[in-house]
Parts: structure tokens; sequence; C-alpha cells
């Protein structure tokens, strides 16, 4: 009685009309899809992006140049050397990040004791020559002052859990 | 008008034909392009994604209208690229051969009653023999190529649309003989009535048969194995690049919709309206028309792309099942009752 009962309901394509109505339900269904360049994902205030030094308000930049970011980076993309100023407040000389060999994990983030190095909610952003993809201390420092108000309220948003 | 009329007249008759030919062409070409970008649309739609909607026109975007014309203007400025060990005239002849029957199939089809290129008596085996033709330009695409996977694939797609042909004929012969005639334009006059007339209901299982090996026949999803992507990268046009591969694409989607449209036609009751005849004899556009064959192949059309979207890719042995110990069965039981229903002159359809 079975394989009657199956042999008919193969026959009569039972099971290829129950998905063509499943697709068919799709068609109608509502698309999620974003149209990115008009339309973006909101982004999270954790979001690990392009990176930036900040300042202190006073115009002071904040990294000392203790090279836990550089210790820290599981990819070894960091490279810092660093020198006593005129003044004898130790600094950094040179503070370069190799994009291509950042993961974006954001240790250097989170080691940093005096939340200088930060990650951006920035990913749009390309290179044109080999080379470019190392980011220099002054283009770090120049984004964290472009974006400085918003990486503020970004750590301020996190303060708690951080 | 009349001097239209006229100028028409003093034609040569075989300006009058290429003229008739590019007329019914032109509008091919172009649903064929439009029938690649209501694929994408659809499928789309049906894996819940928008589909191409960038290219529009003119600095509009108009849902991504441009995509077809930018997929052609595409295809046709690359590069042909002829494999060294191919054979050089066949695998330019392949696509060729492909395209050629595709398109021959359209002189006999009626578009309305009486538009007809060739209004010829065997017109039903015509149509046949050209559906049949195509698997040459597969084969010999296939085989010219020097490929292995290309050979795997015209022997697959060779030995699938052999094995379909006799399911389709026989689907065939049952509809000539409920119409009598082997004529496009007497088998849809056939059909007269109302949408209960037509001979999708007395042929109801042919019609299925049809319809399900037409789709076999045009080596579309679920029955591409001679495509097989997974398998066999691309089938039997894996070396073929440029317009040569435009126009097997392009003789793909002309079969497929000279399924629809034959399956509209012999099925569906062609341009007749689906409404009892005295309810809409002369009601515009309730009337017969033009306009009827249009909807219906449209409905075959956009099963086509229904079931790309839905189902999996046969098995070759369950293809091959299906084939030969499912459909030809089917036909061939379907074919003697069709004759004990026209010899006693069955009512409704056959009195």
């Amino acid at each position: 009685m079975k394989t009657i009962t199956n042999y008919i309901r193969s026959l009569f394509l039972f099971e290829l009309l129950k998905g063509l109505g499943l697709t068919g339900s799709y068609f109608f269904a509502r698309k999620f899809t974003l149209r990115y360049p008009e339309q973006k994902a909101p982004v999270s205030p954790r979001f690990r992006g392009l990176h930036a030094l900040r300042r202190y308000p006073n115009g002071e930049e904040r990294c000392i140049a203790c090279k836990l970011c550089e210790a820290v980076c599981p990819a070894l993309a960091i490279t810092i050397e660093a020198e006593p100023r005129d003044d004898g407040s130790r600094r950094t000389t040179r503070y370069d990040i190799d994009l291509f060999k950042c993961i974006y994990c954001g240790f250097c983030e989170e080691s940093c004791p005096v939340d200088s190095i930060v990650e951006t909610r920035i990913y749009e952003y390309h290179f044109e020559k080999r080379g470019d993809q190392v980011m220099t201390k002054q283009m770090l420092l120049d984004i964290g002052d472009k974006y400085e108000e918003q990486l503020a309220a970004d750590r301020a948003a996190q303060a708690g859990v951080r | 008008m009349n001097a239209l009329i006229e100028l028409w007249a003093t034609l040569p008759v075989v300006i009058q034909i290429v003229i008739k030919i590019v007329a019914i062409m032109l509008p091919l070409m172009i649903l064929v392009a439009y029938y690649t970008y209501a694929e994408r649309k659809i499928i789309g739609f049906m894996q819940v994604r928008m589909g191409p909607n960038r290219v529009g026109f003119f600095g509009f975007r108009l849902w991504g209208l441009g995509q077809p014309i930018a997929d052609a203007v595409k295809l046709m400025f690359k590069e042909i690229v002829i494999p060294s060990g191919a054979n050089k005239l066949l695998f330019l002849i392949a696509p060729m051969l492909s395209i050629g029957p595709a398109l021959a199939a359209w002189a006999v089809y009626p578009f309305d009653a009486g538009i007809v290129l060739a209004d010829i008596n065997a017109g039903l085996l015509y149509i046949l023999a050209m559906t049949s033709l195509g698997v040459y330009g597969v084969i010999i695409a296939g085989w010219a190529s020097n490929s292995k996977y290309a050979f795997l694939g015209s022997i697959r797609s060779a030995a699938q649309i052999v094995s379909y042909e006799i399911a389709m004929g026989f689907a065939l012969v049952g509809v000539l003989v409920a119409a009598g005639s082997l004529n496009l334009g007497d088998i849809v006059a056939a059909q007269q009535g109302s949408a209960l007339h037509w001979f999708w209901l007395p042929l109801l299982p042919l019609f299925l048969v049809y319809f399900i090996s037409g789709v076999a026949e045009t080596n579309r999803a679920p029955f591409d194995v001679a495509e097989g992507e997974s398998e066999i990268v691309a089938g039997f046009h894996v070396e073929y690049s440029g317009m040569t591969f435009a126009v097997f694409f392009l003789a793909e989607y002309a079969n497929m919709i000279l399924i629809s449209a034959l399956s509209a036609l012999m099925f569906l009751g062609g341009w007749l309206s689906p409404f009892p005849e005295h309810w809409v004899d002369g009601v515009f556009l309730l009337d017969d028309g033009f306009h009827w064959l249009l909807i219906k192949t449209f409905f075959f059309m956009f099963l086509f792309l229904w079931f790309r979207a839905t189902f999996p890719r046969y098995r070759y042995d369950q293809i091959m099942r299906l084939g030969w110990k499912v459909f030809i069965p089917i036909t061939i039981v379907w074919i003697v009752v069709v004759a004990v229903m026209k010899v006693t002159a069955m009512p409704w359809w056959f009195n």
C-alpha cells in the first residue's frame, strides 16, 4: 500500500509542486538587500576599522611610546621608534602601521594605557600604489584630529565595559 | 496607408520575405536579451535578493533595465579564444549550428490567425526537425573544443536530447491526432471554444510531458547536466568566449522561448481567448488576439525560470529513468486514449 501511495505521489510531482510553492512565496517576500553606496549598515561604537592616534584636549599627543601595542600586535604590523623630546618627555619618532599585515583584532587599542591608538569606524579606504598601505605617525594623527569628536563619543559609550 | 500597401506589392518577393524575417527576428532578439534580465531578476527575487539594479539609461537607473545591453556590448568586445588543439572550422561553426535551428523554427510559427511566414502543411514536423537539429551544435562544440569537460558535456547532452526527443515526439503525435492536422494554424483552430476546449485538458499528461521534455531539450535546470557547473565546469561551452559564447547563450534562450511559445500554441490555444466565444466576440482585448499568445508564452517562460530557482539538478541515471521509463510509457498510453476519444467523437472536445 505504501509503495503505491509513494508511486502516485511521485507520479503527480507532489513534492516538486511543494518546492515550487516555497520559492513562489519567497518571490513576493520583502527583500533585505542594502543598496550599499546609498544605504549603509549601522556601525557599532566598537567597530574596528582604520586606525588613528589621538591627542589630549590641549593638543599634546597621547602616545608615550610604551610599545605595548607593538608587543601585543599578533601580526607584527606596528613599528615604533622612540626618543626623548627636547622637553625631556618620551615620544615616538616613528609610528607605522602596515595595513596589509594588520588583522584588525583591536589588541593595540585594548593594550594602550593612555587610549592613544584606537580603531575608528572608517571602513572605506583604498591604496593606489605600493607603499601606500603603511600608515605613518602623521597620517594616524591627522585621522585622529579629524574624527576626535566621534572617537571620544565612542569611547564614552563603552566606558563602563572596557 | 494605401501607398504603403502598393509599395509593398511592388517589392520583390525575396525582399518581402527578408523584411518579414527581420520583423520576427528583431523582437525575438530583444525578448532574448530581456529574458536573461528577467531570469536574473526573478531568480534573485526568489532567493530574497534584488537582482541586477544598477545599469540604466542616460543616468537613470530604471531597475537595471540597461543590464542586458551592457552584457551584450561587453561580450561583443571580448576576445574569441580558440584553443590550440581545437578544430578551428568546427569550433566556429558549432555556435551557428546551435542558433540556426532555434531561429529557423519560427518560420512556421503563426502569431495570429493567418499571420505566419511560411504556412506549410507539415509545420509540426518541421518544428520537430528543427528543435532536434539543435543537438548538433552542442555535439560539435564539445568535440571541436578538444577538451575533456566539453566532450563529456556534449556526450551527456546528446544522450539526453535524443532520449527526450522521443517523449516529445510522442506528445506531439497526441496533438496531431487530436487536431487532425500538422499545420500549426489548424491546430489552434481545432481548439476553438473556451479555456476548457483547449488541448491541455484532454491531453493533460501529454502537455506535462511535452513541457518537461522541452525543459530537458533546452538543457535547462533541473536537466542541465550538459553544463553541470559543479562537475564539468560549463560542459560543452567551456572553451568558448566572447561572441561565440554569446551565440550559444542566445540559442539556449531562443530555444526556451520557442518551447514556451509552442506549448502555448499546442496546448493552451495560442491566440484564442480563454473566455467562451459568444461572451467576448468583438470585445476589445478580451477577444482572440496576439496578446493572449504573448501572455501564455510569458507564463511558460516564467515557469522555466521558476524551475531553475527551485529544483536541484537531476542525477544522470534519474534523467534517463524519467525519460525512458516514465514519460515514454505515459505518452504511448495516452496516445491510445486520445485515439479512442477521437474515434468515438467524444463530446465537448472532439465532436
